[in-house]
C-alpha cells in the first residue's frame, strides 16, 4: 500500500525568511499524524503545502499516489481540509453552510444533515454560523471536511479556544474519523492532545522536522526523571534520604513543602517499595516526562513570536 | 471504512449544482444583510423620490403675475383663451398694489399688471430671472396683441398652428430615472462583487473554494448572475415609480432595450468592483476605495445632473466611463424613443471596459491574504 502521503525536501521561502526548510515526511495510510512546533516553526505552511494552496520552492510531495500541485481535480474529492472556525460564508445557517459545501462535491443534502447530526449540531442546525460557539464553529467546520468522505484529512489547531469538555468530545469525534481508516494529519499547541490522538508525531523548528515518532516513544527516549510525590506528614526528609539511601536509590532531588514530599529519580522502583513499606503511600503521585517535556528540549523555552 | 465515494458525478452535473448553490449562497447573504439591502435598493429609490419631487416643476418656465385692481385684458378674454392662457401662467388678483410689487421685489412673483390710463396695460416685472423677465413680457405682450385684434373686429390674418413632434424638452424625470438607475446599478455591482471578494477571501472561503472541486467558472458566473438580478430588480422598481402618474415618465417604445444595457453595465461595474476588492485588504477599505471611483463616475457620468452643459474636457473624460452609456444610451431607449442602434454601441463599450477592468484587476487577485 501506498503512503497517504510522502514529501520530499520541500522548501519554501518568503523574502529573507526560509519558513520550510528541508522537511521531508511519510505518513502512512490509515495513521493518526501530529504536526508539532511552536509558532513560526513552518507547521502552517509545511501544511499548506501538502494541501496544495502553495507552491513549493523545491521538494516533492505525493498524496494518495498524486501530486497535489497545480490544482488536481482528480485529488481534491479524496482530501478533506479543515479550516479555521470562521471559515464560512456570511449569514447562512449551520445547515445551509454544510449544504452548500457538500454540494461541491456533488454530495446530497441528506448526506450533509447526517453530517450535521453526527458532530452534535443537529439541535443547532438552523443557528446563523456568526452566533455559534467556538466549539459548534470547530465542530461544523470538521463535519464541513467530512462531508464529502474523504480517504485523507488535514486538521488545523482544531481544539484551540475549546473548554475542556468540547474537547474531550471532539477527540472522541476525532479518533472515530481515524479508526474507520482514514488517514488524519493534525497540527496542535496541545501536546496533550497529541499524546491522546497521535499514532506518530513530528516535531518541527525553524522550518525543519527535528524528531518523528510515536510519542511514547519519544517521551522514553529523553531519559528523564520520575517523580513520585505523597502527602506531607508520613515521613520525615531526613529519615526519607537515609531510608532511600539505604535501598540504594538515586535521588536527584527531594523536598517537603508542607504538602507533598516529593522525590525526583531516574529509579523509582526502591522508591516506591520503601514508602510501602513505610505505610506512607497516602496520596501517591508518580508523574514522568510528558510529550511536553520532549518538546521543550527539542525546541528550547525561549518565547516565540 | 464507510468507502469514500468512487461514483463522481459528471463534470457537467457538478458545475450546474455548483453555480445553483453559490448563487443561492450570494443571495441568501444578499437578503439577509440588511445594510446591503438599503443601499443598493432602498437609497437610490429614496434619491429617485427625493430629486423626483424637489425638481417636478424644473424646466417648465411657469410664470406668476399679480392682477392689480381690475385689468380689462385679462377679465375680458373669452373662456378657452384664458385657460390657455393659465397653462403658462398663474394669475392671482390682489387689491393693494404696494403689497404685490414688494412679491415682484422679492421675486415670489414674475410680474404684475394693473389697469393704466387711456387703455393703457402696466407691466412691472423683476430682471432677477431673466428667463422668466422674457416670458412674463412675451406673454402678457401677446395677450395684449390678441385683445387689440379682436377690438378691430377683423379675423386675424396670419394665425400660428403650434404642435408638438417629440418631448424633447428632457423634464426632470426622464434624466432622473436612467441617471439615478445608473448610480443605482454601479451601487450594486461595485459594491456586491468588491465586498463578497474581499470578505471570501479574508474568512477563507476563497481558499475552501480552491480545494473542492469546483470549477472557477462557474462561481465566476455565478457572482455575475446573482449582480444581474439585483440590477434588474432595480430597474423594475426605478420603472414602477417613475411611470406613476405623480412623476410622469412616459416609456416609449423600446424601452426593453435597457434591459441587455443593464446586463452589460452590471458586468462593467463588476470589473470596478474586482480591482477595488482584489486591491483592498478588508471589508471597509473596499468601501472606501470603491466609493473614491463611484462617486465621481455617477457625477461625471450624468447620474445626479445632465453634463451637455458641462465643459468640453469634462464631456471628453465622462467617455471613457462605463456610467455615462450607460445613463445616456438608457435615457434614449427609455424616453426619447432610441432604437437597437442607440444602445448596441454602448453594449459594445461596457463590455471592452470590463474586458480591460478585469484583465488589470487579474494582475492584483491573490487567492489568500498575504
Amino acid at each position: 500500500m501506498t503512503a497517504a502521503i510522502s514529501a520530499d525536501g520541500i522548501r519554501k521561502r518568503y523574502g529573507d525568511v526560509q519558513a520550510v526548510d528541508g522537511v521531508s515526511l511519510t505518513v502512512e495510510t490509515g495513521e493518526f499524524h501530529g504536526i508539532l512546533g511552536p509558532n513560526g516553526a513552518g507547521k502552517t505552511t509545511t501544511l499548506e503545502i501538502l494541501e496544495g494552496i502553495r507552491e513549493p520552492d523545491e521538494g516533492r510531495i505525493e498524496l494518495l499516489g498524486m501530486a497535489p500541485w497545480p490544482r488536481n481535480a482528480k485529488l481534491l474529492p479524496r482530501i478533506g481540509v479543515q479550516f479555521q472556525a470562521s471559515a464560512f460564508f456570511v449569514k447562512l445557517t449551520a445547515r445551509e453552510t454544510i449544504r452548500t459545501f457538500a454540494s461541491f462535491y456533488g454530495v446530497g443534502p441528506k448526506r450533509a444533515d447526517a453530517m450535521l447530526e453526527r458532530v452534535g449540531l443537529a439541535d443547532s442546525a438552523s443557528v446563523l454560523t456568526d452566533k455559534m460557539s467556538g466549539g459548534q464553529a470547530q465542530r461544523l467546520s470538521i463535519a464541513c471536511a467530512l462531508a464529502h468522505d474523504p480517504e485523507l484529512v488535514f486538521l488545523d489547531e482544531p481544539t484551540t479556544g475549546l473548554d475542556p469538555q468540547a474537547r474531550r468530545n471532539l477527540w472522541d469525534l476525532l479518533r472515530d474519523i481515524n479508526a474507520e481508516g482514514r488517514t488524519v494529519v493534525l497540527t496542535t499547541h496541545y501536546l496533550d492532545e497529541a499524546e491522546v490522538l497521535c499514532d506518530r508525531v513530528s516535531v518541527m523548528d525553524h522550518g525543519k522536522v527535528l524528531k518523528t515518532g510515536a510519542p511514547a516513544a519519544l517521551v522514553r527516549e529523553i531519559d528523564d526523571t520520575v517523580r513520585v510525590s505523597v502527602e506531607s506528614g508520613q515521613l520525615g526528609v531526613e529519615a526519607a534520604r537515609e531510608l532511600f539511601a539505604a535501598a540504594g536509590a538515586e535521588i536527584a532531588n527531594l523536598d517537603d513543602n508542607g504538602v507533598s514530599l516529593a522525590v525526583s529519580t531516574r529509579g523509582p522502583g526502591p522508591v516506591l517499595s520503601v514508602l510501602a513499606e513505610q505505610n506512607a503511600l497516602r496520596g501517591l503521585e508518580v508523574r514522568g516526562a510528558t510529550l511536553e517535556d520532549v518538546f521543550l528540549q527539542l525546541t528550547g523555552r525561549e518565547y516565540r513570536a | 471504512m464507510s468507502a469514500p465515494s468512487t461514483n463522481t458525478p459528471s463534470i457537467e452535473k457538478e458545475r450546474v449544482s455548483t453555480f445553483v448553490s453559490i448563487t443561492r449562497v450570494m443571495l441568501t447573504g444578499f437578503m439577509r444583510d440588511r445594510t446591503a439591502l438599503f443601499f443598493t435598493l432602498a437609497m437610490p429609490l429614496i434619491f429617485l423620490l427625493l430629486f423626483g419631487v424637489l425638481t417636478k416643476n424644473a424646466g417648465t418656465s411657469h410664470v406668476k403675475i399679480a392682477e392689480v385692481g381690475q385689468v380689462a385684458v385679462l377679465d375680458s378674454m373669452p373662456g378657452d383663451s384664458r385657460t390657455e392662457l393659465e397653462k403658462a401662467v398663474t394669475i392671482t388678483k390682489y387689491d393693494d398694489e404696494s403689497v404685490a410689487l414688494q412679491k415682484v421685489k422679492k421675486g415670489d412673483l414674475d410680474g404684475l399688471v394693473e389697469q393704466g390710463p387711456n387703455g393703457q396695460v402696466v407691466l412691472r416685472f423683476s430682471m432677477s430671472d431673466q428667463v422668466k423677465a422674457g416670458a412674463v413680457q412675451t406673454i402678457v405682450n401677446s395677450v395684449v396683441q390678441q385683445a387689440n385684434q379682436a377690438a378691430s373686429g377683423q379675423q386675424p390674418k396670419f394665425t400660428l398652428a403650434p404642435s408638438q413632434v417629440e418631448d424633447n424638452s428632457l423634464k426632470a424625470i426622464q434624466y432622473l430615472t436612467p441617471g439615478l438607475l445608473g448610480y443605482a446599478v454601479a451601487t450594486g455591482a461595485v459594491f456586491g462583487t468588491s465586498l463578497t471578494l474581499v470578505n471570501w477571501r479574508k474568512r477563507r472561503v476563497l481558499r475552501r473554494l480552491r480545494l473542492a472541486p469546483v470549477s472557477i467558472g462557474s462561481v465566476v458566473a455565478a457572482r455575475v448572475a446573482v449582480s444581474v438580478v439585483v440590477a434588474f430588480v432595480q430597474t423594475a422598481i426605478f420603472l414602477v415609480v417613475a411611470t406613476m402618474p405623480f412623476f410622469g415618465l412616459k416609456l416609449t417604445g423600446n424601452w426593453w432595450l435597457v434591459l441587455p444595457l443593464v446586463v452589460c453595465a452590471t458586468i462593467a461595474f463588476m470589473s470596478i468592483g474586482f480591482l477595488t476588492g482584489a486591491i483592498a485588504k478588508t471589508e471597509e477599505a473596499a468601501s472606501g476605495i470603491s466609493q473614491i471611483i463611484l462617486l465621481p463616475m455617477s457625477f461625471l457620468g450624468g447620474a445626479f445632473i445632465p453634463i451637455d452643459n458641462a465643459p468640453h474636457w469634462l464631456q471628453t473624460v465622462s467617455r471613457a466611463l462605463p456610467m455615462r452609456y450607460l445613463v445616456t444610451s438608457a435615457q434614449s431607449v427609455l424616453s426619447k424613443g432610441g432604437g437597437v442602434m442607440d444602445v448596441l454601441p454602448a453594449m459594445g463599450g461596457l463590455l471592452a471596459f470590463a474586458a480591460l477592468f478585469t484583465a488589470i484587476s487579474w494582475r492584483f487577485f491573490s487567492w489568500d491574504d498575504a
